[in-house]
């Protein structure tokens, strides 16, 4: 039933981010790529070497480092850097350094310094005008929201209110003093679409999101991995070995993991169909400030 | 709560291997739902992705805890608080900006875009049905067809949907009455004919209740049709036919890693195109052929219309971003006048007369419009889209006007090529996009109409004189002393033996521009045509000295533009309000101070200083004979 003149609805959401990664390029003075390791990061990275392919993508990946990511992540990332010849910037909140900040003692401060305030450091530090991030519509009820290309004041504020119209595949790119852009080329793509393109393409995803013999730790009805000796154990915990994945990778201690037995692509594909919560369910971050939580935060200046 | 006809839970538990091959060969459907507020827009699609079981445990117990709190359905699940997603939306409980939502059963993945019904938010709505295949129209069935209901159908046929579903929400609110449903579709029949709407797909529905949704519904026994899904599952996608059409590719970027490698990296907007295929690079004409299609994966054989690609030539021609490669045999046209129709979307009026930045695929041009032809009454009773007669158009207007760029660029008609023949348009000022466009086709103007070459060249003429021409364009508030310090100006170059011309303000709307007032729109024109005419002056060697208010930056950039380079010498008269309306030769401030006079410049229209101007002259430290002096000074080193 489908002739070869009909693409199937991953070619057209492949063409679609190709051209949005073009277009950047084509109309900004000095692009980024906001390179998180977690999948959708993957998918978006390997879409910008296939849009740009025979030249390396044109822009540097950037990485807004917490220090508490999960060890295999840092691997990986590395990995990528190098076999896809673009340059790494890594950045690193020296003031969320300096005091300590850490997701055990200091809650949402931890995400709001490292990760909120370090992105616009980071951002002015290097004066990037358009950074690209892999967030998707389906993530989110405030992200369903957001345009392709989303633009923000020079604090970085988002103003959902307010937001330009965005016509066929024709997009404005250009910003007032100050303005920056956030460009989301994967918006349309769904959690099940990032996963059958990882199958299709062999994308290289870290570890983590297969299962695995992990040590945990379960507290306030989340299971923590026990990634490094950072993690300060509460009288009577004690690291128990169990088989664990995950679906969404943050920083470690605000990641929680399911039990789970999927060692391969299909059978994480298999669970993620037969599941029957939301995979931002994991993530602490999510669940502040009620229904507005993460509207709230990119207004803030959060991605 | 999941039905069969999304997802095989069976099959993914025992084979997803198999699975994830049928899912592999999905195609896409893009749709919108639109039509007035109330009219259960979000609910429908609330009940979509719940039946689809798109909608997770967790999101399900925020969303009934949500309903309870907010909700509008009582104690049942309220489906439209999962869509509204921006606080704003929750707490005044309406749709104000476009919500893309993902779903899919056995055949397809769907993108839906929940769009706004409020005339406010049109834009919105615009944003969303741009990319859509089809179109689901709901009407309320207790209400039947509403000034919105008209609305949306003329902007969805406009932006050239041709897949149309009418669904009469809310049947069990009128007793899944089939003389109900009869009397809309009969109604809605009558209106669409009258906009052009050939063909539609009626169906009678309750998102609330999920009649017809998914499969035929017991309560309308007399309803013979589709349900939705199955409709939205079989109906055939736009990019399908584009695939058809002759081949054109509008280059993104030109990709040169090396000396050896130049590719030109674009989305194919129709055709395809094969190695070997001759091609025709526009608007300037060269012919070459196709040598590869590059991708990570390998080359391709083919590559057809949506794709993504990369293309290299056998010939070494000049091809970069804004040219459309295209079909040798079958090429485009390239023109600089159009008719189109034009969606306001800006608070600011247009300004006819003023440059705008034009964007389409990947061209980027100035244009300027005309005055629009006529503006379309959308919210007529009728549904004739009548006629309006119109100077501007107003947020959320449509009109049809002409236009002109300032260079040639590659086109083709809307309705033909949605990538060549869309456009966007973009204040220069604050960068916003203030309009959409479609293009109906060029003027024969364009294309008859050359420029006449005459054999006394613009040097010959500034040569007799023995002069480089020039403008000396004096802008600055009412009273600051332009006029004065404009005619020392040209008695000392008088005397000096210079060619000059005074153009002064008053005078000139004395005369030439008698027909023009004091609105935005009209200043703008003014000041055009003056720009024209000092343009004909110094193409005759003058040296033209201008002497307006000129109070809009982008009117001054537009006359600057026109002009050969450096011999625009923008003159910013400068003085603070304060000291021109205490001079107040001409009683003008007092008149506009008291009410008398409507739109003066500083009292109730804005002034827009020049940034950086050639020559600033501070009336407060300077004398009207220094100024002078020094002007000349900068103009004769």
């Amino acid at each position: 039933m489908v002739d070869a003149k009909t693409l199937t609805h991953l070619e057209r959401l492949e063409a679609e981010s190709i051209h949005i990664l073009r277009e950047v390029v084509a109309e900004a003075e000095k692009p980024v790529m906001l390179y998180s390791v977690g999948k959708d990061s993957a998918v978006m990275l390997h879409l910008a070497r296939k849009a740009f392919y025979p030249s390396p993508p044109p822009f540097p990946l950037l990485h807004v480092d917490t220090t508490w990511k999960f060890q295999e992540m840092y691997k990986l990332r590395d990995r990528m850097a190098r076999e896809s010849g673009m340059e790494l910037l890594v950045y690193q909140n020296p003031e969320a350094a300096e005091r300590g900040i850490n997701p055990f003692d200091h809650g949402p401060l931890h995400t709001d310094m490292w990760k909120t305030e370090g992105l616009k450091q980071a951002l002015n530090l290097h004066g990037f005008d358009a950074a690209f991030g892999g967030a998707r519509r389906d993530e989110e009820k405030s992200r369903a929201k957001e345009r392709i290309f989303s633009f923000r004041t020079a604090s970085h504020g988002w103003d959902p209110k307010n937001q330009r119209p965005e016509l066929w595949n024709l997009y404005n790119a250009r910003k007032n003093k100050g303005e920056s852009i956030r460009v989301f080329p994967i918006s349309n793509w769904t959690e099940l679409d990032i996963w059958q393109y990882i199958h299709l393409n062999d994308v290289p995803i870290v570890p983590l999101y297969f299962a695995d013999e992990r040590p945990t730790v379960e507290r306030d009805g989340m299971l923590l991995m026990v990634d490094d000796d950072r993690f300060p154990l509460q009288p009577g915990e004690e690291p128990v070995m169990r088989s664990i994945r995950f679906r969404t990778l943050g920083c470690y201690p605000l990641t929680g993991a399911v039990e789970s037995t999927a060692r391969t692509l299909p059978d994480v594909i298999q669970e993620t169909l037969l599941t029957t919560t939301s995979e931002r369910q994991g993530r602490a971050i999510d669940k502040d400030a009620g229904g507005a939580g993460m509207e709230k935060k990119k207004q803030e200046g959060y991605f | 709560m999941t039905d069969p006809i999304y997802k095989t839970d069976a099959l993914i538990a025992q084979d997803i291997d198999q699975y994830l091959k049928v899912h592999e060969h999905k195609t896409m459907l893009r749709f919108i739902t639109c039509g007035s507020v109330d009219d259960g827009k979000s609910t429908l699609i609330g009940r979509l992705l719940y039946d689809s079981k798109m909608i997770f445990e967790d999101q399900l117990a925020a969303l009934e805890a949500d309903s309870k709190k907010v909700g509008t359905q009582g104690q049942e699940i309220d489906f439209a608080l999962l869509v509204d997603g921006l606080a704003a939306e929750r707490e005044q409980g309406i749709t104000i900006d476009v919500a893309y939502r993902f779903f899919a059963t056995e055949k397809r993945k769907f993108i839906v875009a929940d769009t706004p019904g409020h005339e406010q938010y049109t834009r919105n709505m615009v944003t969303g049905a741009s990319t859509a295949d089809l179109a689901v129209i709901l009407i309320d069935a207790r209400k039947g067809i509403l000034t919105q209901t008209r609305r949306h159908s003329y902007l969805t046929h406009l932006i050239g949907i041709r897949n149309i579903v009418l669904a009469v929400n809310k049947m069990d609110l009128v007793g899944y009455d089939q003389a109900v449903f009869d009397k809309i579709v009969a109604d809605y029949a009558a209106f669409a004919r009258s906009i052009g709407i050939t063909a539609f797909t009626p169906m009678p529905i309750s998102g609330f209740k999920g009649d017809n949704i998914t499969g035929p519904s017991a309560n309308t026994p007399w309803y013979k049709g589709p349900a939705l899904i199955e409709h939205l599952e079989t109906v055939e996608v736009n990019s399908a036919a584009d695939a058809d059409k002759p081949f054109r590719m509008a280059v993104q970027w030109v990709n040169r890693p090396n000396l050896d490698f130049r590719g030109f990296s674009g989305q194919i907007a129709t055709g395809s195109v094969k190695p070997g295929d001759a091609i025709r690079v526009l608007p300037s004409g060269k012919t070459s052929t196709i040598t590869r299609i590059v991708t990570l994966n390998g080359d391709l054989d083919e590559a057809v219309a949506g794709q993504s690609v990369t293309l290299c030539f056998a010939d070494e021609v000049d091809c970069s971003r804004g040219d459309v490669i295209a079909a040798s045999d079958n090429p485009p046209q390239a023109a600089d006048q159009f008719e189109a129709t034009i969606v306001w979307m800006a608070d600011e009026e247009m300004l006819p007369g003023r440059s705008y930045w034009l964007k389409i695929g990947t061209q980027m041009v100035t244009a300027t419009i005309q005055q629009p032809k006529y503006q379309v009454n959308v919210n007529d009773a009728g549904g004739s889209g009548s006629h309006l007669a119109a100077k501007t158009l107003e947020l959320n207007a449509i009109g049809v006007a002409n236009l002109s760029t300032d260079k040639q660029i590659v086109f083709e008609p809307y309705a033909t090529n949605r990538t060549l023949g869309g456009f966007i348009l973009i204040d220069k000022l604050t960068n916003a996009t203030v309009a959409a466009g479609m293009l109906h086709f060029s003027l024969r103007r364009a294309q008859n109409v050359h420029w006449q070459a005459t054999d006394i060249s613009r040097d010959f003429h500034a040569g007799l004189k023995n002069q480089k021409p020039a403008v000396l364009w004096f802008t600055g508030l009412s009273g600051a002393g332009k006029s004065t310090i404009a005619n020392l100006v040209e008695k000392k170059l008088a005397r000096m033996n210079r060619h000059t011309f005074l153009l002064d303000g008053d005078n000139v709307r004395h005369g030439l521009n008698k027909d023009l007032g004091f609105t935005d729109a009209d200043r703008v024109e003014n000041i055009r045509r003056v720009g024209e005419v000092a343009k004909l002056m110094t193409d005759a060697g003058l040296i033209v000295i201008t002497a307006f208010i000129s109070p809009f930056r982008a009117e001054r950039d537009m006359v600057r533009q026109m002009m050969q380079p450096g011999e625009f010498i923008e003159v910013h008269i400068d003085t603070t309000l304060a000291d021109a309306e205490a001079r107040d030769v001409k009683g003008l401030y007092k008149k506009a101070r008291s009410g008398q006079l409507k739109n003066f410049t500083g009292i109730d229209s804005p002034y827009e200083a020049p940034e950086d101007p050639e020559i600033r002259v501070d009336t407060a430290v300077m004398t009207a004979e220094q100024a002078a002096d020094a002007i000349i000074a900068r103009l004769i080193p």
